[in-house]
């Protein structure tokens, strides 16, 4: 039997079109293999593409709806995206997400008598701190310890859900309702909706602003040429001066906070309140819009609207079509895959062989 | 199932709990210990067993077959290690980045599969789950007997495919050549070992065990596919094999041991200890995590690991 085998070989740096096309044929491939599992269902594949653009994009509040699932994506893909510029494989931005969450529910709560800006800004804060110690751990644990990330950030994930459901089964049970859900925040802890008559809240501010930050951070700051130094080669980071091992315990904390912060809005505004099931997978998403993005401030922004509009458009197609909405997951899971498959083609120029 | 701490039924009902809770752990952590011996982290694990659950108890549900159940499982798992090996041997993908899509890919479509072909009813439906296999007089022995010989069968199964890995791992050929290939595969490919082959009968090996093993969740732990039924148990048998030093035996002491774990949480939740029972829950992963710190600077990888192997 002989065995399919690639040769590569290195190739210069692609044309900036080419860069930006790369994402763009990923989509395009990860629907049509997608369309497989909707023909499997004897439904059309077209329609069912028309129902989640219509169901996400079709009209004004569709729209705004989906803005309101674009702000935690953003957030989680900056998140990943800056660790894994650093080689630090954060998977963990889902248990960062319920540690910002858990954190602004907490002081949310306090009803402290402060006024509405100042309260905001210390939820943010403290929600912020919430998701970089649950991600500095693993960062500080990787970098000092060489204790392997992939495997720490996602268990710390299974422990920081459980800790929320524990709390909410548990001291935190809304004493009036007894559902598993806390008691409203106060009103000064909330964020204020940015669009009239919508659910779109100051978190999409926040989470457009990490992008900005992302862009700066990356770009224009010593820290931003050291992650990137490390995560390229890390001996040849040594070498040039760099401590990678702070590199990667700062990075891992700042990620972590800014996937903080996507929990943060969640409670803050759209909820007001810790619940269960508060994210869909947000967290998991943000390692797909990292690398769908191409780990690039730009390119994470509209890969989380994407994202955003496959979600929130699967619902309403689901509804409509009678097609299981884990569609949406499977989308990701295709784009993510292909996405990769991709990034070769960018690098190696691909000659196909066959070894014995 | 209120009894006492100290009586020998609790210590008799918690020894077989550890055994049936280290099932889908010396299964899982078998097959990915081929994985990365070859050289190959499978992420994917998680996914591969998650759909492996599905996959047995869609069969069981329609077929009324059991065992049915545990082949079509099995052979979904090795399916997705096909892909696996695909994406990193063949096309020379970063074993991370393709591992997690691989996992995200196969929970999204098991839960798809399980919507359109069950859709969500308000009591999920449930099949006639194994029932445990009394091995005949060995389980009249007192203590032992029910403690290692009244399980079910997947979990003999489980226990005998632990020798049987050291096996293939220490005294066969292809044995020889999966260590080659994980420790250095340009010297394995030099001395005529085909490092594609090996690296891709490891995975089909490693997806086939964790196709298996999630069977196990559906067909014997429960009667019923549930959301999240894996419940991370793929990464702890990622860590599980660090901890077992990619060695087939020390991975049944370690799977035993965060079975204990698991079967801990079962039977305090019956005691008058008042703590919320998630907090046994996440006792594994606390655990996982406290092990690896210890054992983090002693771990001996196999050389090639994360490396993809481009033939000159």
């Amino acid at each position: 039997m002989s065995w399919p085998t690639i040769k590569l070989e290195k190739r210069l740096p692609p044309p900036v079109w080419f860069q930006v096309l790369t994402p763009v044929i990923a989509v395009f491939i990860s629907l049509l293999i997608s369309a497989i599992f909707i023909l499997i269902l004897g439904k059309n594949p077209i329609t069912a593409f028309y129902y989640i653009l219509k169901g996400s994009i079709g009209t004004w509040f569709a729209f705004k709806e989906m803005l309101v699932k674009a702000a935690p994506l953003i957030l989680t893909g900056v998140a990943v995206a800056i660790a894994f510029i650093a080689k630090y494989w954060n998977i963990g931005a889902e248990g960062q997400l319920y540690a910002g969450a858990l954190a602004a529910a907490w002081i949310g709560m306090l009803n402290l008598p402060l006024p509405k800006p100042v309260y905001i800004l210390l939820v943010i804060t403290v929600g912020f701190i919430a998701g970089a110690i649950w991600s500095g751990i693993p960062g500080y644990l990787k970098a000092k310890l060489k204790v392997d990330d992939v495997v720490t950030t996602l268990l710390m994930n299974y422990i920081m859900i459980y800790t929320v459901s524990a709390l909410l089964n548990g001291p935190w049970r809304n004493p009036v309702t007894m559902y598993p859900s806390s008691t409203p925040i106060a009103q000064n802890a909330r964020f204020p909706i940015i669009i009239p008559r919508s659910r779109v809240h100051f978190g999409l501010i926040i989470s457009l602003l990490a992008v900005l930050f992302m862009y700066f951070l990356v770009r224009k700051t010593k820290l931003g040429f050291e992650i990137r130094a490390t995560g390229a080669n890390p001996s040849a980071a040594k070498f040039l001066g760099i401590d990678t091992i702070k590199s990667i315990i700062v990075i891992s904390i700042i990620s972590g906070g800014i996937a903080g912060l996507a929990g943060v809005g969640e409670v803050a505004g759209v909820h007001y309140h810790l619940i269960r099931g508060l994210s869909p997978g947000y967290g998991y998403s943000g390692i797909i819009i990292a690398m769908l993005g191409r780990l690039n401030s730009i390119g994470v922004l509209l890969a989380a609207i994407y994202f955003a509009i496959i979600i929130n458009g699967a619902q309403f197609m689901s509804i409509t079509l009678n097609i299981p909405s884990y569609i949406a997951t499977v989308i990701q899971g295709i784009t993510l895959i292909v996405m990769l498959a991709m990034l070769l083609l960018f690098e190696y120029r691909i000659k196909i062989g066959r070894s014995k | 199932m209120n009894t006492g701490f100290w009586t020998l039924t609790f210590w008799v009902g918690f020894l077989a709990a550890t055994v049936r809770m280290a099932t889908p752990l010396i299964i899982a952590t078998l097959g990915e210990t081929f994985a990365e011996r070859s050289g190959v982290l499978n992420l994917g694990i998680e996914g591969m067993m998650i759909f492996g659950a599905l996959a047995g108890f869609l069969t069981t549900y329609f077929t009324k077959s059991l065992w049915l159940g545990v082949l079509v499982a099995t052979l979904s798992g090795i399916a997705f290690g096909w892909l696996m090996a695909f994406l990193t041997v063949t096309l020379t993908l970063s074993q991370h980045v393709s591992g997690l899509g691989i996992t995200i890919f196969a929970s999204g479509l098991a839960y798809y599969t399980y919507r359109a072909a069950i859709g969500s009813p308000t009591v999920p439906p449930t099949i006639k789950a194994f029932s445990t296999l009394k091995i005949p007089l060995l389980w009249k022995i007192p203590i032992i007997g029910p403690i290692l010989f009244d399980q079910y069968a997947i979990t003999y199964i489980g226990i005998l495919l632990v020798p049987l890995a050291g096996y293939l791992i220490y005294k066969t050929t292809f044995g020889l050549s999966l260590r080659a290939v994980g420790e250095n595969p340009e010297a394995a490919d030099a001395m005529g070992i085909n490092v594609y082959k090996i690296r891709y009968t490891a995975l089909l090996i490693a997806g086939g065990l964790a196709g298996l093993s999630g069977a196990f969740f559906t067909l014997a732990e429960f009667n019923m596919f549930l959301y999240d039924i894996v419940a991370g148990r793929g990464w702890v048998a990622i860590a599980l094999v660090i901890f077992a030093n990619w060695i087939p035996s020390k991975v049944l002491w370690g799977a035993l041991f965060f079975g204990s774990i698991d079967a801990i949480g079962l039977r305090l939740q019956g005691t008058a200890i008042k703590v919320p029972f998630q907090v046994y829950l996440m006792l594994p992963y606390i655990f996982t995590i406290i092990v690896l710190i210890l054992i983090a600077r002693n771990a001996s990888y196999p050389s090639a690991l994360l490396k993809p192997y481009r033939r000159e």
